[in-house]
């Protein structure tokens, strides 16, 4: 019981003091699962929207696949991923294993699957009535796609936090193809939070595991924060 | 000026439209009236390109609209709509007026004043800056009438615009319709369940029932003369009776309604099944004993069946052989010391009995 108390004194003290490892870790986890998060939503909206605009066979059933992707386990990715990029692999003369990049392509497949499905669930939750208003008003096709974002832009942004949370509090995929490497450099180092995390803790370093799950708390809070304040505009 | 021509519409396996037709004028205010579920929207869906018809051609000035694939964003651009539940952009009302005129490129200057004339022309001025979500159901509804308008349409379409509105709503957006026509020349088909705001607004009818226009023509022609015991009926003929033509001569004849005979004014010879329509007003109630003698009228003699009031007015029904309505005033039904079971006359010119050939469904 001491040593949590103690733990939690010491991850205070790592948090306030800025501790250069920690913050590292912190930022360079901000860093992959963002670019992810962005990679992924430039992918999801149009490909949102071109299933939910489209009408071609199968729709439905590539739905309810999207949907049970959003299950899909983070290891699956991972170990994809691995297989896709390893020596071995169709990608391995890319030299992509246990990089940053790894990581990224990997949290971008992990999560395309739900911010494809929610785009699809923002984009059909807009009133057909302001689709039927658009088209009337003279709306060319990319006018009409432009302004169906507008009016579903919430949703929208709330599927990109969706998005960004899930990559950034999974572990099994940045483990499998990151290695969770601490290089002296800030961009050849796979070391994340959640890695960290896993790593520290079986060492028996837990004050520096409880300082980098509340900063991962954190982060999931602050991006929570954003979207409920942008909402309530 | 829109030809439609033959137009049907199927969703599936249920058809919705079949054989629509009508010429509607450049200019002209055509109202569709008809039961709920006839078909109205789906008709002006049609007009303004948001569905395709199953069958026949829908022209504008000559042009098939649905067959111009290229120029189907230009022929929508002429033509703006209002729809039943106005759809409020999640903006300003200023923005949501806004949206047409950014889709055709206009320039900040120029929607800037666009938008406060068309504002002002709504009675909504200086409600450019509020959200439009924060609106009454009246005010959004003049909002997207001022949303449509102010891209200048030809046509304006407008599909039960104040079905749900209060009555000064439906008051105001009304005599905007009107406004709008006169001062714009549009040409405004605005579809509708209230025969009554049918009459008030358009230059002519159209009555949609069963998949096509059972009657088209001006709204006087439509209450007097319907086309049929349907129509007859959806425009508030209260007395819709069926009939055998027994004897005609000279445009005129007798009919027999279950052993009454009843003389109109009609072409149908002997033997015909004929259906009659006489509007309640025009018929006279009287006491039994002082009924006049009305020359080649009708004066048929029976019993009171029921007294209901009807704003302030009574509805008097008198079974003579078959049920006659007639609307009194509260003091005549008090003078007359009608009652229910009071015998009574009731009386109407042959003139004021439109018959039309019976429909058999």
């Amino acid at each position: 019981m001491y040593e949590i108390i103690e733990g939690f004194v010491e991850a205070a003290r790592l948090i306030v003091t800025l501790d250069p490892d920690v913050m590292a870790i912190a930022a360079r986890s901000i860093v992959i699962s963002l670019t992810a998060t962005i990679l992924a939503t430039l992918l999801a909206i149009p490909l949102g929207a071109a299933i939910n605009f489209g009408t071609f066979p199968g729709r439905k059933s590539l739905i309810n696949l999207i949907q049970t992707l959003y299950s899909l386990p983070t290891v699956i990715v991972g170990l994809l991923i691995f297989l896709l990029i390893s020596r071995v692999g169709p990608f391995g003369s890319l030299r992509l294993l246990f990089t940053p990049t790894a990581m990224v392509i990997a949290q971008t497949v992990l999560i395309l699957p739900i911010m494809t499905g929610l785009t699809i669930s923002a984009l059909s939750g807009v009133d057909p009535v302001v689709r039927d208003t658009l088209y009337s008003l003279g709306a060319t096709r990319l006018q009409f796609l432009v302004n169906i974002m507008k009016e579903a832009r919430f949703a929208i942004l709330a599927t990109v936090a969706v998005g960004f949370g899930r990559a950034i509090s999974e572990v099994g995929a940045a483990i499998l193809v990151g290695g969770n490497i601490a290089a002296s450099s800030f961009g050849s180092s796979t070391r994340v939070l959640t890695t960290a995390i896993s790593l520290e803790t079986s060492m028996g370093n837990i004050p520096e595991s409880i300082a980098l799950g509340i900063i991962l708390l954190a982060i999931a809070l602050g991006v929570n924060l954003a979207i409920t304040t942008v909402q309530h505009r | 000026m829109i030809e439609l021509e033959n137009v049907s519409k199927r969703f599936d396996d249920k058809t919705v439209l079949d054989g629509v037709t009508a010429r509607i004028g450049r200019g002209e205010i055509f109202a569709v009236i008809g039961p709920s579920g006839a078909g109205k929207s789906t008709l002006l869906r049609l007009v303004d390109l948001l569905d395709s018809p199953s069958g026949g051609t829908i022209r504008i000035d000559g042009i098939d609209i649905h067959a111009e694939r290229e120029r189907s964003l230009s022929i929508r651009r002429m033509m703006g709509m209002v729809f039943q539940k106005p759809a409020a952009f999640n903006t300003t009302v200023a923005e949501n007026i806004a949206v047409g005129l950014r889709f055709r490129g206009a320039g900040e200057s120029v929607i800037q004043k666009k938008v406060e004339d068309a504002l002002d022309m709504v009675g909504l001025a200086g409600y450019g800056e509020q959200r439009a979500r924060t609106l009454s159901g009246g005010e959004m509804q003049r909002v997207a009438l001022a949303r449509a308008m102010v891209i200048e349409p030809e046509i304006l379409l407008m599909d039960e615009p104040t079905a749900n509105l209060d009555p000064v709503s439906v008051e105001k957006i009304e005599e905007l319709v009107l406004q709008i026509n006169r001062d714009h020349g549009t040409t405004i088909v605005i579809s509708t369940h209230d025969m009554y705001q049918g009459q008030r607004l358009a230059h002519r009818i159209g009555v949609l029932m069963n998949g096509g226009f059972a009657q088209v023509g001006s709204p006087r022609e439509v209450f007097t003369l319907p086309a049929n015991q349907d129509v007859a009926r959806f425009v508030g003929t209260e007395n819709v009776v069926e009939g055998v033509v027994v004897a005609a001569e000279f445009g005129s004849s007798v009919v027999d309604v279950g052993g009454v005979r009843v003389r109109a004014r009609s072409s149908f010879s002997q033997g015909e099944e004929v259906c009659l329509c006489i509007r309640s007003e025009d018929i006279r109630i009287a006491p039994a004993a002082g009924a006049r003698g009305l020359r080649g009228g009708n004066i048929l003699p029976g019993t009171v069946a029921s007294i209901s009031p009807r704003g302030p007015f009574s509805r008097v029904t008198v079974d003579c052989g078959f049920p006659l309505s007639s609307v009194l005033s509260w003091k005549v039904v008090d003078d007359l010391e009608i009652r229910k079971g009071s015998p009574v006359s009731a009386s109407f010119t042959a003139e004021s009995v439109h018959v039309v050939r019976a429909t058999r469904n």
